[in-house]
Formats: C-alpha cells, sequence, structure tokens
C-alpha cells in the first residue's frame, strides 16, 4: 500500500492529455453538459463506461410529459440537445393536457430509443472541440498546483482538466436487485462505477444512497393486443425544438391494460421476496414512480392499476410496461404480468429491476451546480438526486455552460425560478436538498402561469444567445416571431368586430354573451370560451404567419392579469435575488438569528438574500436581521 | 418597498392611539380614508400638505366617521423612516385605534412586520452604525413575539379551525395538482361545481371567522367572566382589586356603575376578561334599567359567573331571585365583606358546594382561593383556546386576503377561466396561511400529493 501522499503524486504526475472541461458520464446529462462546453470554445472530452449506453434510455421509451415537456423546450430554448434529437426520432406524440389551460400543456413524445442513442453518440462524435472516450474513471483528485483536477482511467491513463461535470447517474457505486438476487451493475446490465465512489468520499463529498426501478421488456407477438384500449398520436404534431421546421408522423401505437385481484393476489403472496419489504434496500426510492408492489401496499383500496403497454422502437419488438416496475423475483414477474389482460401468455425478454445508487446532496453545490467547497467540480443529473432524463438534461446543460465560463473566467450561469424550469428545478435541489428521487411537476413551479411551454424561446433564447449557444440563423428566426407576435398583439387591439346574427351564434354556442354593438377583437379574445378560430370568418385581416404565434398571443391576452400578477411575484423574488450574501459570513456572529436559522444558513450557505427566504426554518425575522447586516456591512464599507 | 401601517402607540385602553403609515403611498392612502373639517378640498389634501403640517378631521370606514384625527405628515427624508410617513392620532383607545388601522390597511397599505419601521429606519440612513445590533435584536425580539401569536402558535398548539381550513385548501391543492401533473393515471376528474361548492364552504367559513372577530370571543380578550350581585355589595372593589386599577367608580351609593365596564386580567395563565356588571335590581329609573338588562345579557353570555353577595347580611329577595337566574355549572358564589361578620346562611347556596368563596374584596383575603376556583373550570370546561381563531389584527388581515383570493377563484370560474390559473390563486391563498409557518407551499401540495394519490409510472 502507498501512503495518500505517494498516492496523490503517483495520481498528478505523468498526465496523458489535457482538457478543459471532462464530464464523467455521456448519459442525458453528460451529454448537454459535454456538447455545450464543447460548442463555448472549450476543450471537452467526456466518458462512458460503455460507448453503446450513450444517451441511453435505461427506463420508459418516451420524452416529455407534465412539466418535463416544460424542460425539454427549455433546454432547446437555451440551445441544448434534447428537443432535436427527440424530433428526429420519435414515434408518437401528444400534447398533454389540452383544456386544462396554457400553464399545464405537456408536450410527450414516444421515441425509438436506439435510434435516439445512434444520434446523439453520432451527434457527440461529430463536435467540433468534443472527445467522446470509452473509459471508467476510478479516481478524481485536485493535482499539485490546487488549480486542475486530475482524473484517472481503469486503464491507468491520467487526464487533467480545469473543470469536471460529474454525471454518473445510476452508474455510482450501482447495484441492481431482482428478488433475492442482487449484484453490482449499473443499468441495463451494463458495468456499474465502483470505485469512483470511494475516491469521492476520499475527495470529503458528502453521498447519499437512492434507489430507483424499471419495469420488465417484453416480447411484443406475445402480447394479446385484441381487447386492450388504444393510444394514439395527435392530429397536429408540435415539434420540440424551435428548430424543427419539419416534423414526422405518429408511426405507433401504445396500449392500455389493468392489474386485478389475482395480481395483487400474487404480488402480496410474494412480497417478503422483495427487497424493498425483506429490507435488504437501504436506498431511498421515488415517491411519484412507485413499484407496483408499493402501490399495492400502500394504496389497498385501489382495486386496480392502470398500465401502458409502449414500444421501444421501430426495428425491435421490445415492449415496455409502464407502471410495473418490481424488483420482485423474475419467476414472480412472469406470474403477475401473466394476471393481466393481454399479456396472459407474456414473455419477459429483460426482467425488471431495482437499482441503488450513490448520490451527492446537492445541498453541497451552488445555483451554478458547481461544488462550494470544491471550485471547478460541478454535478448534474441523477448524481444531483434528480429523476428522468429530462430533469437530468437539464441540470447537465447548466453544469455544462458553467464548467465553460469558469474556463473563460466569466461569471455564471444562473437561472432564477422566475426564468425557468430549470431554475426552479435547480433551486429546488440545492436550497431544500433531496429526500427522495426528484420529479419536476408544474405544481412546483410558483409562476407556471409565465413558465409556460409555449413561451420557453422567449424567457430562455436570449440568454442562451448571449451565452452563445443559439446560432445567427436561430436567433433571427426567434426576433422575426417575437416581432410577429408583438405586430399581432397591436392589431387585434385595433380590429373592430361588428355583431352579427353568425358571430352571436357562436358566442351563444359557446355559452357567452353575444354582441350588440362593435368590440374590439382582442376583447372578444380575453373571454375564455372564444378562441381565434371562431373569428377567423370575421377577422377579415388576420396576416399569414406561423399558428403557434397566435397560439400565443391568445395565452397572452387571456390571461394578461394572471400573467402581470406573476411578474409583479418574480419582480419581487429578483429584489431579494439581488442581495448577494457573501461567501464567508460566520452566522453564529449575526446577532438576532435564531439558532435553527444559524445551524440551517452555516450549512446551505445560500448565494443571496432570496435562497435563504425559501429554506425552510429561516423565519422572515431572520431574513429582516440578515437584510440589516448586509445594509451595515455594506455601509461599514463606505465608511472605510 | 410596499406602503406599510401599524398601530404606533402601546396598546391599551383610553389616551391617544397613534396610527403610524411609512412609504411611497402613505398621503395617498391617507386621503382615501380622511375627511378635512375645514379647508373644504377633500382631494388629495393630506398629499398636498407639506412636511411638519397637521389636518384636522374625520377617518371614514365603511360609510361611517368612526373617529376624529389630527394628521401630519413628514415628507421624505426628514421622518423616522426616511420615508413619507403619515402619523394619524384618535381617541377612543384601542377598538377605534385598531378600527383606524383597518381602515389604513384596506385602503391598501401593508401591516407592518415585527420592528419593520425600525429596520426602514436604519436602511434609509435614519440610524447610526452602532445601532445595527440593536435593530437586529429587536426584530428578533419582536418576531419571536410575532411567532408565537401568529396563527396556531399559541401555546404550541394551532387554531384548530386554521388548520382545518388549510387542510381543506391543500386537499383541494392537490387535487388539481395531481390533475394537471397526471393526466394519464387513473385518477379522478376535477368537478368544477364541486370544486366551486367546496371553496365556497371555505369562503363561508372564513367569512364567519372574520365577523366574529368583533365580537370580542377571542382568547385575547380573555374567559369572560361576569360579575353579579345586588348593588353595593363590593364587585367594583373586587375588580379594582383584580385589575389594580381605579377603573369602577366605586362610591356608597347603591347603582353607581351603570354601564358594564371591561378589563382583562390575568389568572394564574389565564387571561380573564372581567365584567362588571351594573348592579341588578329591579328599577324604575330608566338610565339604570339599560344597564341592569346589560348585565343580564352578560351573564347570559359569559363563560364564568362570579355571583357576590354581601356576607354581613343575609340573602334578601333580590338576591335569590338572581340565584335562580345563575347557572350553577359556570358560577362562583362571593361571599364578600366576610370580615365584617357571617350573616349568610350557607345551605341556602349548597348547590354551589366548593365553588363558594369566603372573600374580603377591601383586603384582598380569599383571592387566591377565587383565582384556583376559576383556573379549575377553566380547565374543566370545555374551553379550548386553540378553537378560538382570530387574535390579532395580523390574522385579520391574513384571512381576509384569502377570502378576497377564494372569492376570486369562484368569479373566475364563473367567468369560465382554466384551471391552471385556478391552481395559481389556490397557492396564493395557501401562501397566506403557510406564511406565518413558514412552511413551503409547493412542497406542502407535493407532499399531500403523493401520500393521497397512487400516482407515477
Amino acid at each position: 500500500m502507498h501512503s495518500e501522499e505517494e498516492n496523490n503524486k503517483n495520481n498528478t504526475e505523468n498526465i496523458n492529455e489535457g482538457y478543459e472541461v471532462s464530464v464523467i458520464g455521456a448519459g442525458h446529462a453528460g451529454i448537454e453538459a459535454a456538447l455545450a462546453s464543447a460548442r463555448l470554445g472549450c476543450k471537452t472530452v467526456v466518458f462512458a463506461v460503455n460507448l453503446d449506453s450513450v444517451g441511453n434510455c435505461p427506463c420508459n421509451p418516451s420524452i416529455g410529459g407534465t412539466a418535463k415537456g416544460h424542460l425539454v423546450r427549455e433546454i432547446d430554448a437555451l440551445g441544448g440537445e434534447m428537443g432535436r434529437t427527440t424530433d428526429e426520432c420519435f414515434l408518437q406524440s401528444r400534447m398533454l393536457n389540452l383544456g386544462k389551460g396554457p400553464a399545464v400543456h405537456s408536450l410527450r413524445a414516444q421515441i425509438d430509443r436506439n435510434r435516439y442513442k445512434e444520434i446523439m453518440k453520432h451527434k457527440l462524435e461529430l463536435q467540433e472541440n468534443l472527445s467522446l472516450k470509452q473509459a471508467e474513471i476510478i479516481d478524481i483528485c485536485r493535482d499539485k498546483t490546487g488549480e486542475n483536477w486530475v482524473l484517472t482511467s481503469r486503464n491507468g491513463i491520467k487526464y487533467a482538466s480545469k473543470c469536471v461535470v460529474l454525471a454518473t447517474g445510476t452508474f455510482l457505486e450501482g447495484v441492481v436487485h431482482i428478488g433475492e438476487t442482487s449484484y453490482q451493475s449499473g443499468p441495463d446490465g451494463i458495468f456499474p462505477a465502483v470505485l469512483l465512489g470511494e475516491s469521492l468520499k476520499k475527495l470529503g463529498l458528502k453521498l447519499k444512497r437512492f434507489k430507483t426501478g424499471t419495469p420488465a421488456r417484453v416480447l411484443r407477438s406475445s402480447i394479446n393486443f385484441e381487447n386492450l384500449e388504444e393510444q394514439c398520436g395527435d392530429e397536429n404534431i408540435v415539434p420540440f425544438s424551435y428548430d424543427t421546421e419539419e416534423i414526422g408522423e405518429n408511426k405507433v401505437k401504445c396500449y392500455i391494460s389493468w392489474t386485478n385481484d389475482k395480481t395483487k393476489e400474487v404480488i402480496l403472496k410474494n412480497i417478503h421476496r422483495s427487497p424493498m419489504y425483506s429490507g435488504k434496500i437501504d436506498g431511498v426510492g421515488p415517491r411519484y414512480c412507485p413499484s407496483i408492489e408499493d402501490k399495492i401496499v400502500r394504496f389497498p383500496d385501489k382495486k386496480r392499476h392502470q398500465m401502458f403497454i409502449e414500444p421501444c422502437g421501430l426495428n425491435t419488438e421490445e415492449m415496455y410496461l409502464q407502471g410495473m416496475s418490481t424488483s420482485l423475483p423474475e419467476e414472480v414477474q412472469i406470474e403477475m404480468y401473466r394476471t393481466i389482460p393481454g399479456l396472459e401468455n407474456v414473455k419477459i425478454m429483460r426482467a425488471a429491476y431495482a437499482i441503488e445508487y450513490d448520490i451527492a446532496d446537492p445541498q453541497q453545490m451552488n445555483a451554478a451546480l458547481e461544488f462550494k467547497e470544491y471550485a471547478g467540480l460541478f454535478g448534474a443529473g441523477q448524481f444531483n438526486g434528480s429523476s428522468g432524463y429530462e430533469e437530468a438534461a437539464a441540470q447537465g446543460l447548466v453544469a455544462g455552460i458553467n464548467a465553460a465560463l469558469k474556463v473563460k473566467n466569466k461569471e455564471p450561469l444562473v437561472l432564477d425560478r422566475g426564468t425557468s424550469y430549470i431554475g426552479t428545478l435547480i433551486d429546488d435541489l440545492v436550497t431544500k436538498g433531496v429526500n427522495d428521487p426528484y420529479r419536476m411537476m408544474t405544481s412546483r413551479s410558483e409562476y407556471r402561469l409565465v413558465l409556460r411551454q409555449d413561451n420557453a424561446d422567449e424567457r430562455l433564447t436570449p440568454i442562451g444567445r448571449k451565452i452563445g449557444l443559439i446560432s445567427d440563423e436561430r436567433y433571427e428566426k426567434f426576433t422575426r416571431n417575437l416581432n410577429l407576435k408583438n405586430e399581432e398583439k397591436k392589431r387585434i387591439t385595433k380590429v373592430v368586430i361588428a355583431p352579427s346574427e353568425e358571430l352571436n351564434q357562436i358566442l351563444v354556442s359557446r355559452e357567452t354573451s353575444p354582441i350588440v354593438t362593435g368590440i374590439k377583437m382582442s376583447d372578444l379574445l380575453k373571454r375564455p370560451q372564444v378562441t381565434y378560430k371562431d373569428l377567423e370568418k370575421f377577422d377579415k385581416t388576420k396576416p399569414q404567419i406561423d399558428k403557434s404565434i397566435f397560439e400565443k398571443v391568445e395565452v397572452e391576452i387571456k390571461y394578461e392579469g394572471y400573467i402581470a400578477r406573476q411578474n409583479n411575484q418574480i419582480k419581487e423574488l429578483r429584489r431579494l435575488e439581488e442581495k448577494v450574501l457573501p461567501e464567508d459570513i460566520n452566522y453564529e456572529e449575526i446577532k438576532g438569528l435564531r439558532l435553527e436559522a444559524i445551524e440551517k444558513l452555516s450549512r446551505i450557505r445560500p448565494q443571496n438574500i432570496g435562497q435563504a427566504s425559501r429554506i425552510s426554518g429561516v423565519s422572515p425575522a431572520d431574513i429582516s436581521v440578515l437584510i440589516i447586516w448586509l445594509a451595515s456591512k455594506s455601509r461599514k464599507k463606505e465608511g472605510n | 418597498m410596499s406602503t406599510i401601517a401599524a398601530i404606533s402607540t402601546a396598546q391599551g385602553v383610553g389616551g391617544i392611539g397613534v396610527i403610524r403609515i411609512s412609504g411611497a403611498e402613505s398621503t395617498k392612502i391617507a386621503d382615501k380614508i380622511f375627511v378635512p373639517f375645514i379647508g373644504g378640498e377633500k382631494e388629495n389634501c393630506i398629499q398636498n400638505l407639506s412636511g411638519y403640517r397637521a389636518k384636522y378631521g374625520r377617518i371614514l370606514h365603511e360609510n361611517e366617521f368612526i373617529d376624529e384625527v389630527v394628521v401630519l405628515v413628514f415628507k421624505a427624508p426628514h421622518s423616522y423612516t426616511g420615508e413619507d410617513v403619515v402619523e394619524i392620532s384618535c381617541h377612543g383607545g384601542l377598538y377605534i385605534t385598531k378600527r383606524v388601522l383597518r381602515a389604513v390597511l384596506e385602503a391598501g397599505a401593508a401591516l407592518a412586520e415585527p420592528g419593520e419601521f425600525t429596520k426602514r429606519a436604519f436602511l434609509n440612513g435614519k440610524m447610526d452604525l452602532s445601532q445595527a445590533e440593536a435593530v437586529m435584536d429587536l426584530i428578533s425580539a419582536k418576531g419571536k413575539r410575532a411567532n408565537q401569536i401568529a396563527f396556531g402558535m399559541r401555546e404550541g398548539k394551532s387554531s384548530k379551525k386554521i388548520e382545518e381550513i388549510k387542510e381543506e385548501l391543500l386537499e383541494i391543492s392537490a387535487g388539481l395538482s395531481v390533475w394537471a401533473d397526471y393526466p394519464e393515471e387513473d385518477i379522478p376528474q376535477v368537478d368544477e361545481s364541486v370544486l366551486k361548492n367546496n371553496i365556497h364552504k371555505i369562503c363561508e367559513k372564513l367569512r364567519s371567522m372574520i365577523d366574529n372577530y368583533d365580537t370580542f370571543k377571542s382568547i385575547k380578550e380573555g374567559v369572560k367572566t361576569a360579575i353579579v350581585g345586588r348593588p353595593n355589595v363590593g364587585k367594583s372593589t373586587l375588580m379594582n382589586y383584580l385589575s389594580d386599577s381605579q377603573k369602577s367608580i366605586v362610591t356608597d351609593i347603591p347603582g353607581t356603575t351603570r354601564d358594564a365596564i371591561e378589563e382583562t386580567v390575568m389568572i394564574g395563565d389565564i387571561p380573564v376578561l372581567l365584567i362588571d356588571t351594573a348592579g341588578i335590581r329591579d328599577t324604575l329609573d330608566k338610565v339604570e334599567k339599560i344597564g341592569v338588562e346589560k348585565a343580564k345579557k352578560y351573564i347570559n353570555e359569559s363563560e364564568i359567573t362570579l355571583f357576590m353577595v354581601d356576607a354581613s347580611s343575609p340573602l334578601c329577595a333580590d338576591d335569590r331571585e338572581l340565584l335562580k337566574n345563575l347557572d350553577e355549572s359556570k358560577t362562583i358564589v362571593l361571599l364578600n365583606k366576610c370580615d365584617i361578620g357571617m350573616k349568610v346562611d350557607i345551605n341556602e347556596l349548597s348547590t354551589f358546594k366548593n365553588k363558594i368563596v369566603e372573600l374580603s374584596a377591601l383586603s384582598g383575603k380569599g383571592i387566591d382561593k377565587l383565582k384556583e376556583i376559576i383556573e379549575n373550570i377553566v380547565g374543566l370546561s370545555k374551553f379550548d383556546p386553540s378553537d378560538t381563531v382570530i387574535s390579532n389584527e395580523r390574522q385579520l388581515t391574513a384571512l381576509k386576503k384569502a377570502t378576497e383570493i377564494l372569492e376570486e377563484i369562484i368569479n373566475q370560474l364563473d367567468f369560465g377561466i382554466t384551471l391552471d390559473a385556478v391552481t395559481v390563486l389556490m397557492q396564493d391563498a395557501l401562501g397566506v396561511f403557510m406564511e406565518f409557518t413558514g412552511e413551503n407551499v409547493s412542497e406542502a401540495v407535493v407532499n399531500k400529493v403523493f401520500s393521497k394519490f397512487c400516482v407515477g409510472k
């Protein structure tokens, strides 16, 4: 055995290659981080344990969904890749929640999972400034100067790097559980990263153990679809990416079935064999994504549980059983699945499993996703305690951008809660920490009427442009559409629609009052019941512009009051976010803070008053005390 | 920064009350509720005043003139806070002062946070740097107290009714949230008429709480305790002894106390609202008659009745008449003036068993035993401080705000707005309740979703 000193010496000598930014992991977080960094001109490397697992979707074969769809639109608006790639390989697309209001419209697409991987890997390969390498990184430490990080691969290659993004997903110390069987493994049977965890602990990072799971993949020809309800895609497909001009068509259907008493019986008979219940798994599992045995135990009164059968791709017969994740033994899985209508003779191709993995407590990071105590070290994705491809990609993009900005000695990108779901996600993670894998939901954003999926570009494309991730062409298109929207908004306040029997018939049929005198078109559109389409016949000067622009205008007109109200709330939020708390505060020395507040503030070390105010246990009086303290400090400075 | 207001004089009955308003809108707000006696030009008369000038006039609230006041204007930066400040001096003790404050709040000011005037004064450079720590201490001390009296924090226990309403709002929010975030799950659809109905019910509850605020039912004013007895048996003397002041007019002429006098005293840990009623007896005197009827009303409304007799003479017809009207379960018999002589036949009072106290209101003899019995009754009765609801102006403002938001939801639903907008308003309504306890609204809603619904792939 070497002493630690010798170890460090060994680790930092004989550097083989040098990079500005290194990304560990090439899942959804790693991909966005690596592409963003390389596109911003940094010499970047991205490592994957297995190059065939780049951009893998080891769980559901779909991208988007409620709030997650918002994230993908935002990633795209900021200059990320997920939206474009999804548009290129989707199999079925649906806008969820139509009719429930624009704030909760969410796009979701079934994707061809192999195509997705292939396209993403190819994009990484073609990207200038970017090297894609198959390597398991087993050690990370600082070099002698303390300025750079040194990464060591299993094969003994040493890479020096200014910044590092950790995006290890479920690979870090991964352990798979199927019934009584468990073994070290990453997702989808790929080998895990077993040595890196030790190295991170040695570095001093606080790690936690989480758990997640996935259902079985089954053979299409073993399913009887005859009596199953079908689910088809939308007629009018909205692409994820603002770049996509031509979008393909729906190619597949999904199916719905239900569990029953027999399913429950099989599960309860074997519940002691589930590692979650036998006490074998210590990791904390996601509340929003419970295994079927969890659902049955926690909600015993529920007679049946819904499940979806989804195709994994065009060139495969594997089908995904959404809603049926489990860690029961494989033979029980077969027995259980076969109780479900349509699956009477189902053949499992890949068994369901639960996986435990290490994450880093995200409260160790700032809103730029950089570790507060480890300059140049960033975290993203499941490594930060989130769950979901979209949540991972969003963080990857921000971490990658910030790693690159750090290399260039520029101010980091911090997205606040008023800008985006991405900002909300990151703020929740770094301020509140995580007790179980974090999934994005629309209810998590207090500004959801402003943070809509339709206006992600207006919120984030100017920021992406400033950073350098938005091309001239893309930006021109954006400003063009923005101008068209503003013109259209002006136009409809000028167009007066005259009363007519035909119009009033429509209005009455929509259960809104008829008009007796001419009325401004904008006033008619303010009514929740009236749409552009209803007024088409009476609107003689309607311009020939993209229909997405009309949709935006309509939303902005209808929700004007709410949007103004939320914008005011955001303004107030920013007033507090601008009050920066110095990094070296000794909270114990601030008179008037309560003990609980001192403890929380010292641990989380918020960057500004706004973030401090969101920490549970920090009261409004504590915030006032902090504000006074800040003011007196700056006055003292002036005095000097 | 918003314009804030609060009562800036010590709270108590009598004297002059000052309501201070600070912020850019303060003169505008004052103009909304102030009507000058002279100078005629009601429009913007306060806004047109220069600094250190005053106006004499009346405060208008809910279409009624509530008090005559002097309004004094300070112009930024020449004021305590360094902002525009308006001070309204009114008469009339706590009730009127509170009502003027309420008028100011309804005209657009926000209720000042604990220590906020001082905080602003500091931030605007009106205070010396060396005072910063004192300011922080002040805020933290006031904040602690505010926390204690905030919603539900009384004796570490939440007000049940407030908790109930919070829970109901949370359930509705969780229902809307799961409906929005899990569109494809097997969960109940949101029925707008049910939703409206539920919100309407909550509104009703809130409104009745708000209405009750003015009837002095809250714990803040104490356990209602009426002191009854024939004239001149020593009721006012007892009241004075307990409250340690000369509030009641004590003379030897029977019937001096014509109006009920109220005073909150602490008996043990319990705030007790003593009501010294007019001496009860049949009388032809018109003024006196009104006092007697009021007293009877107070007996019915009181949670504890102190029945006082003059022990130095035997029970008379008036005493016996009163005895009939008392509810023995909540009555304590006080045998006053027992130091002069004990002429009352105890057997006549046997139904009161161990709730009889031999007393001398003058010397204080027997007071300890009285306190003990009151504590007992309060402890044993159904009296539950957590059942009382609104106990201060801050809570009242908050509940009013919540009610307004909920009413807006109903209006908006009638107008046909989509439910995503409703979720945002619900969140604001919940925020009103959670602000006090420091809970995070979205976190609470998300937790509710997962505890209540079986969702997830």
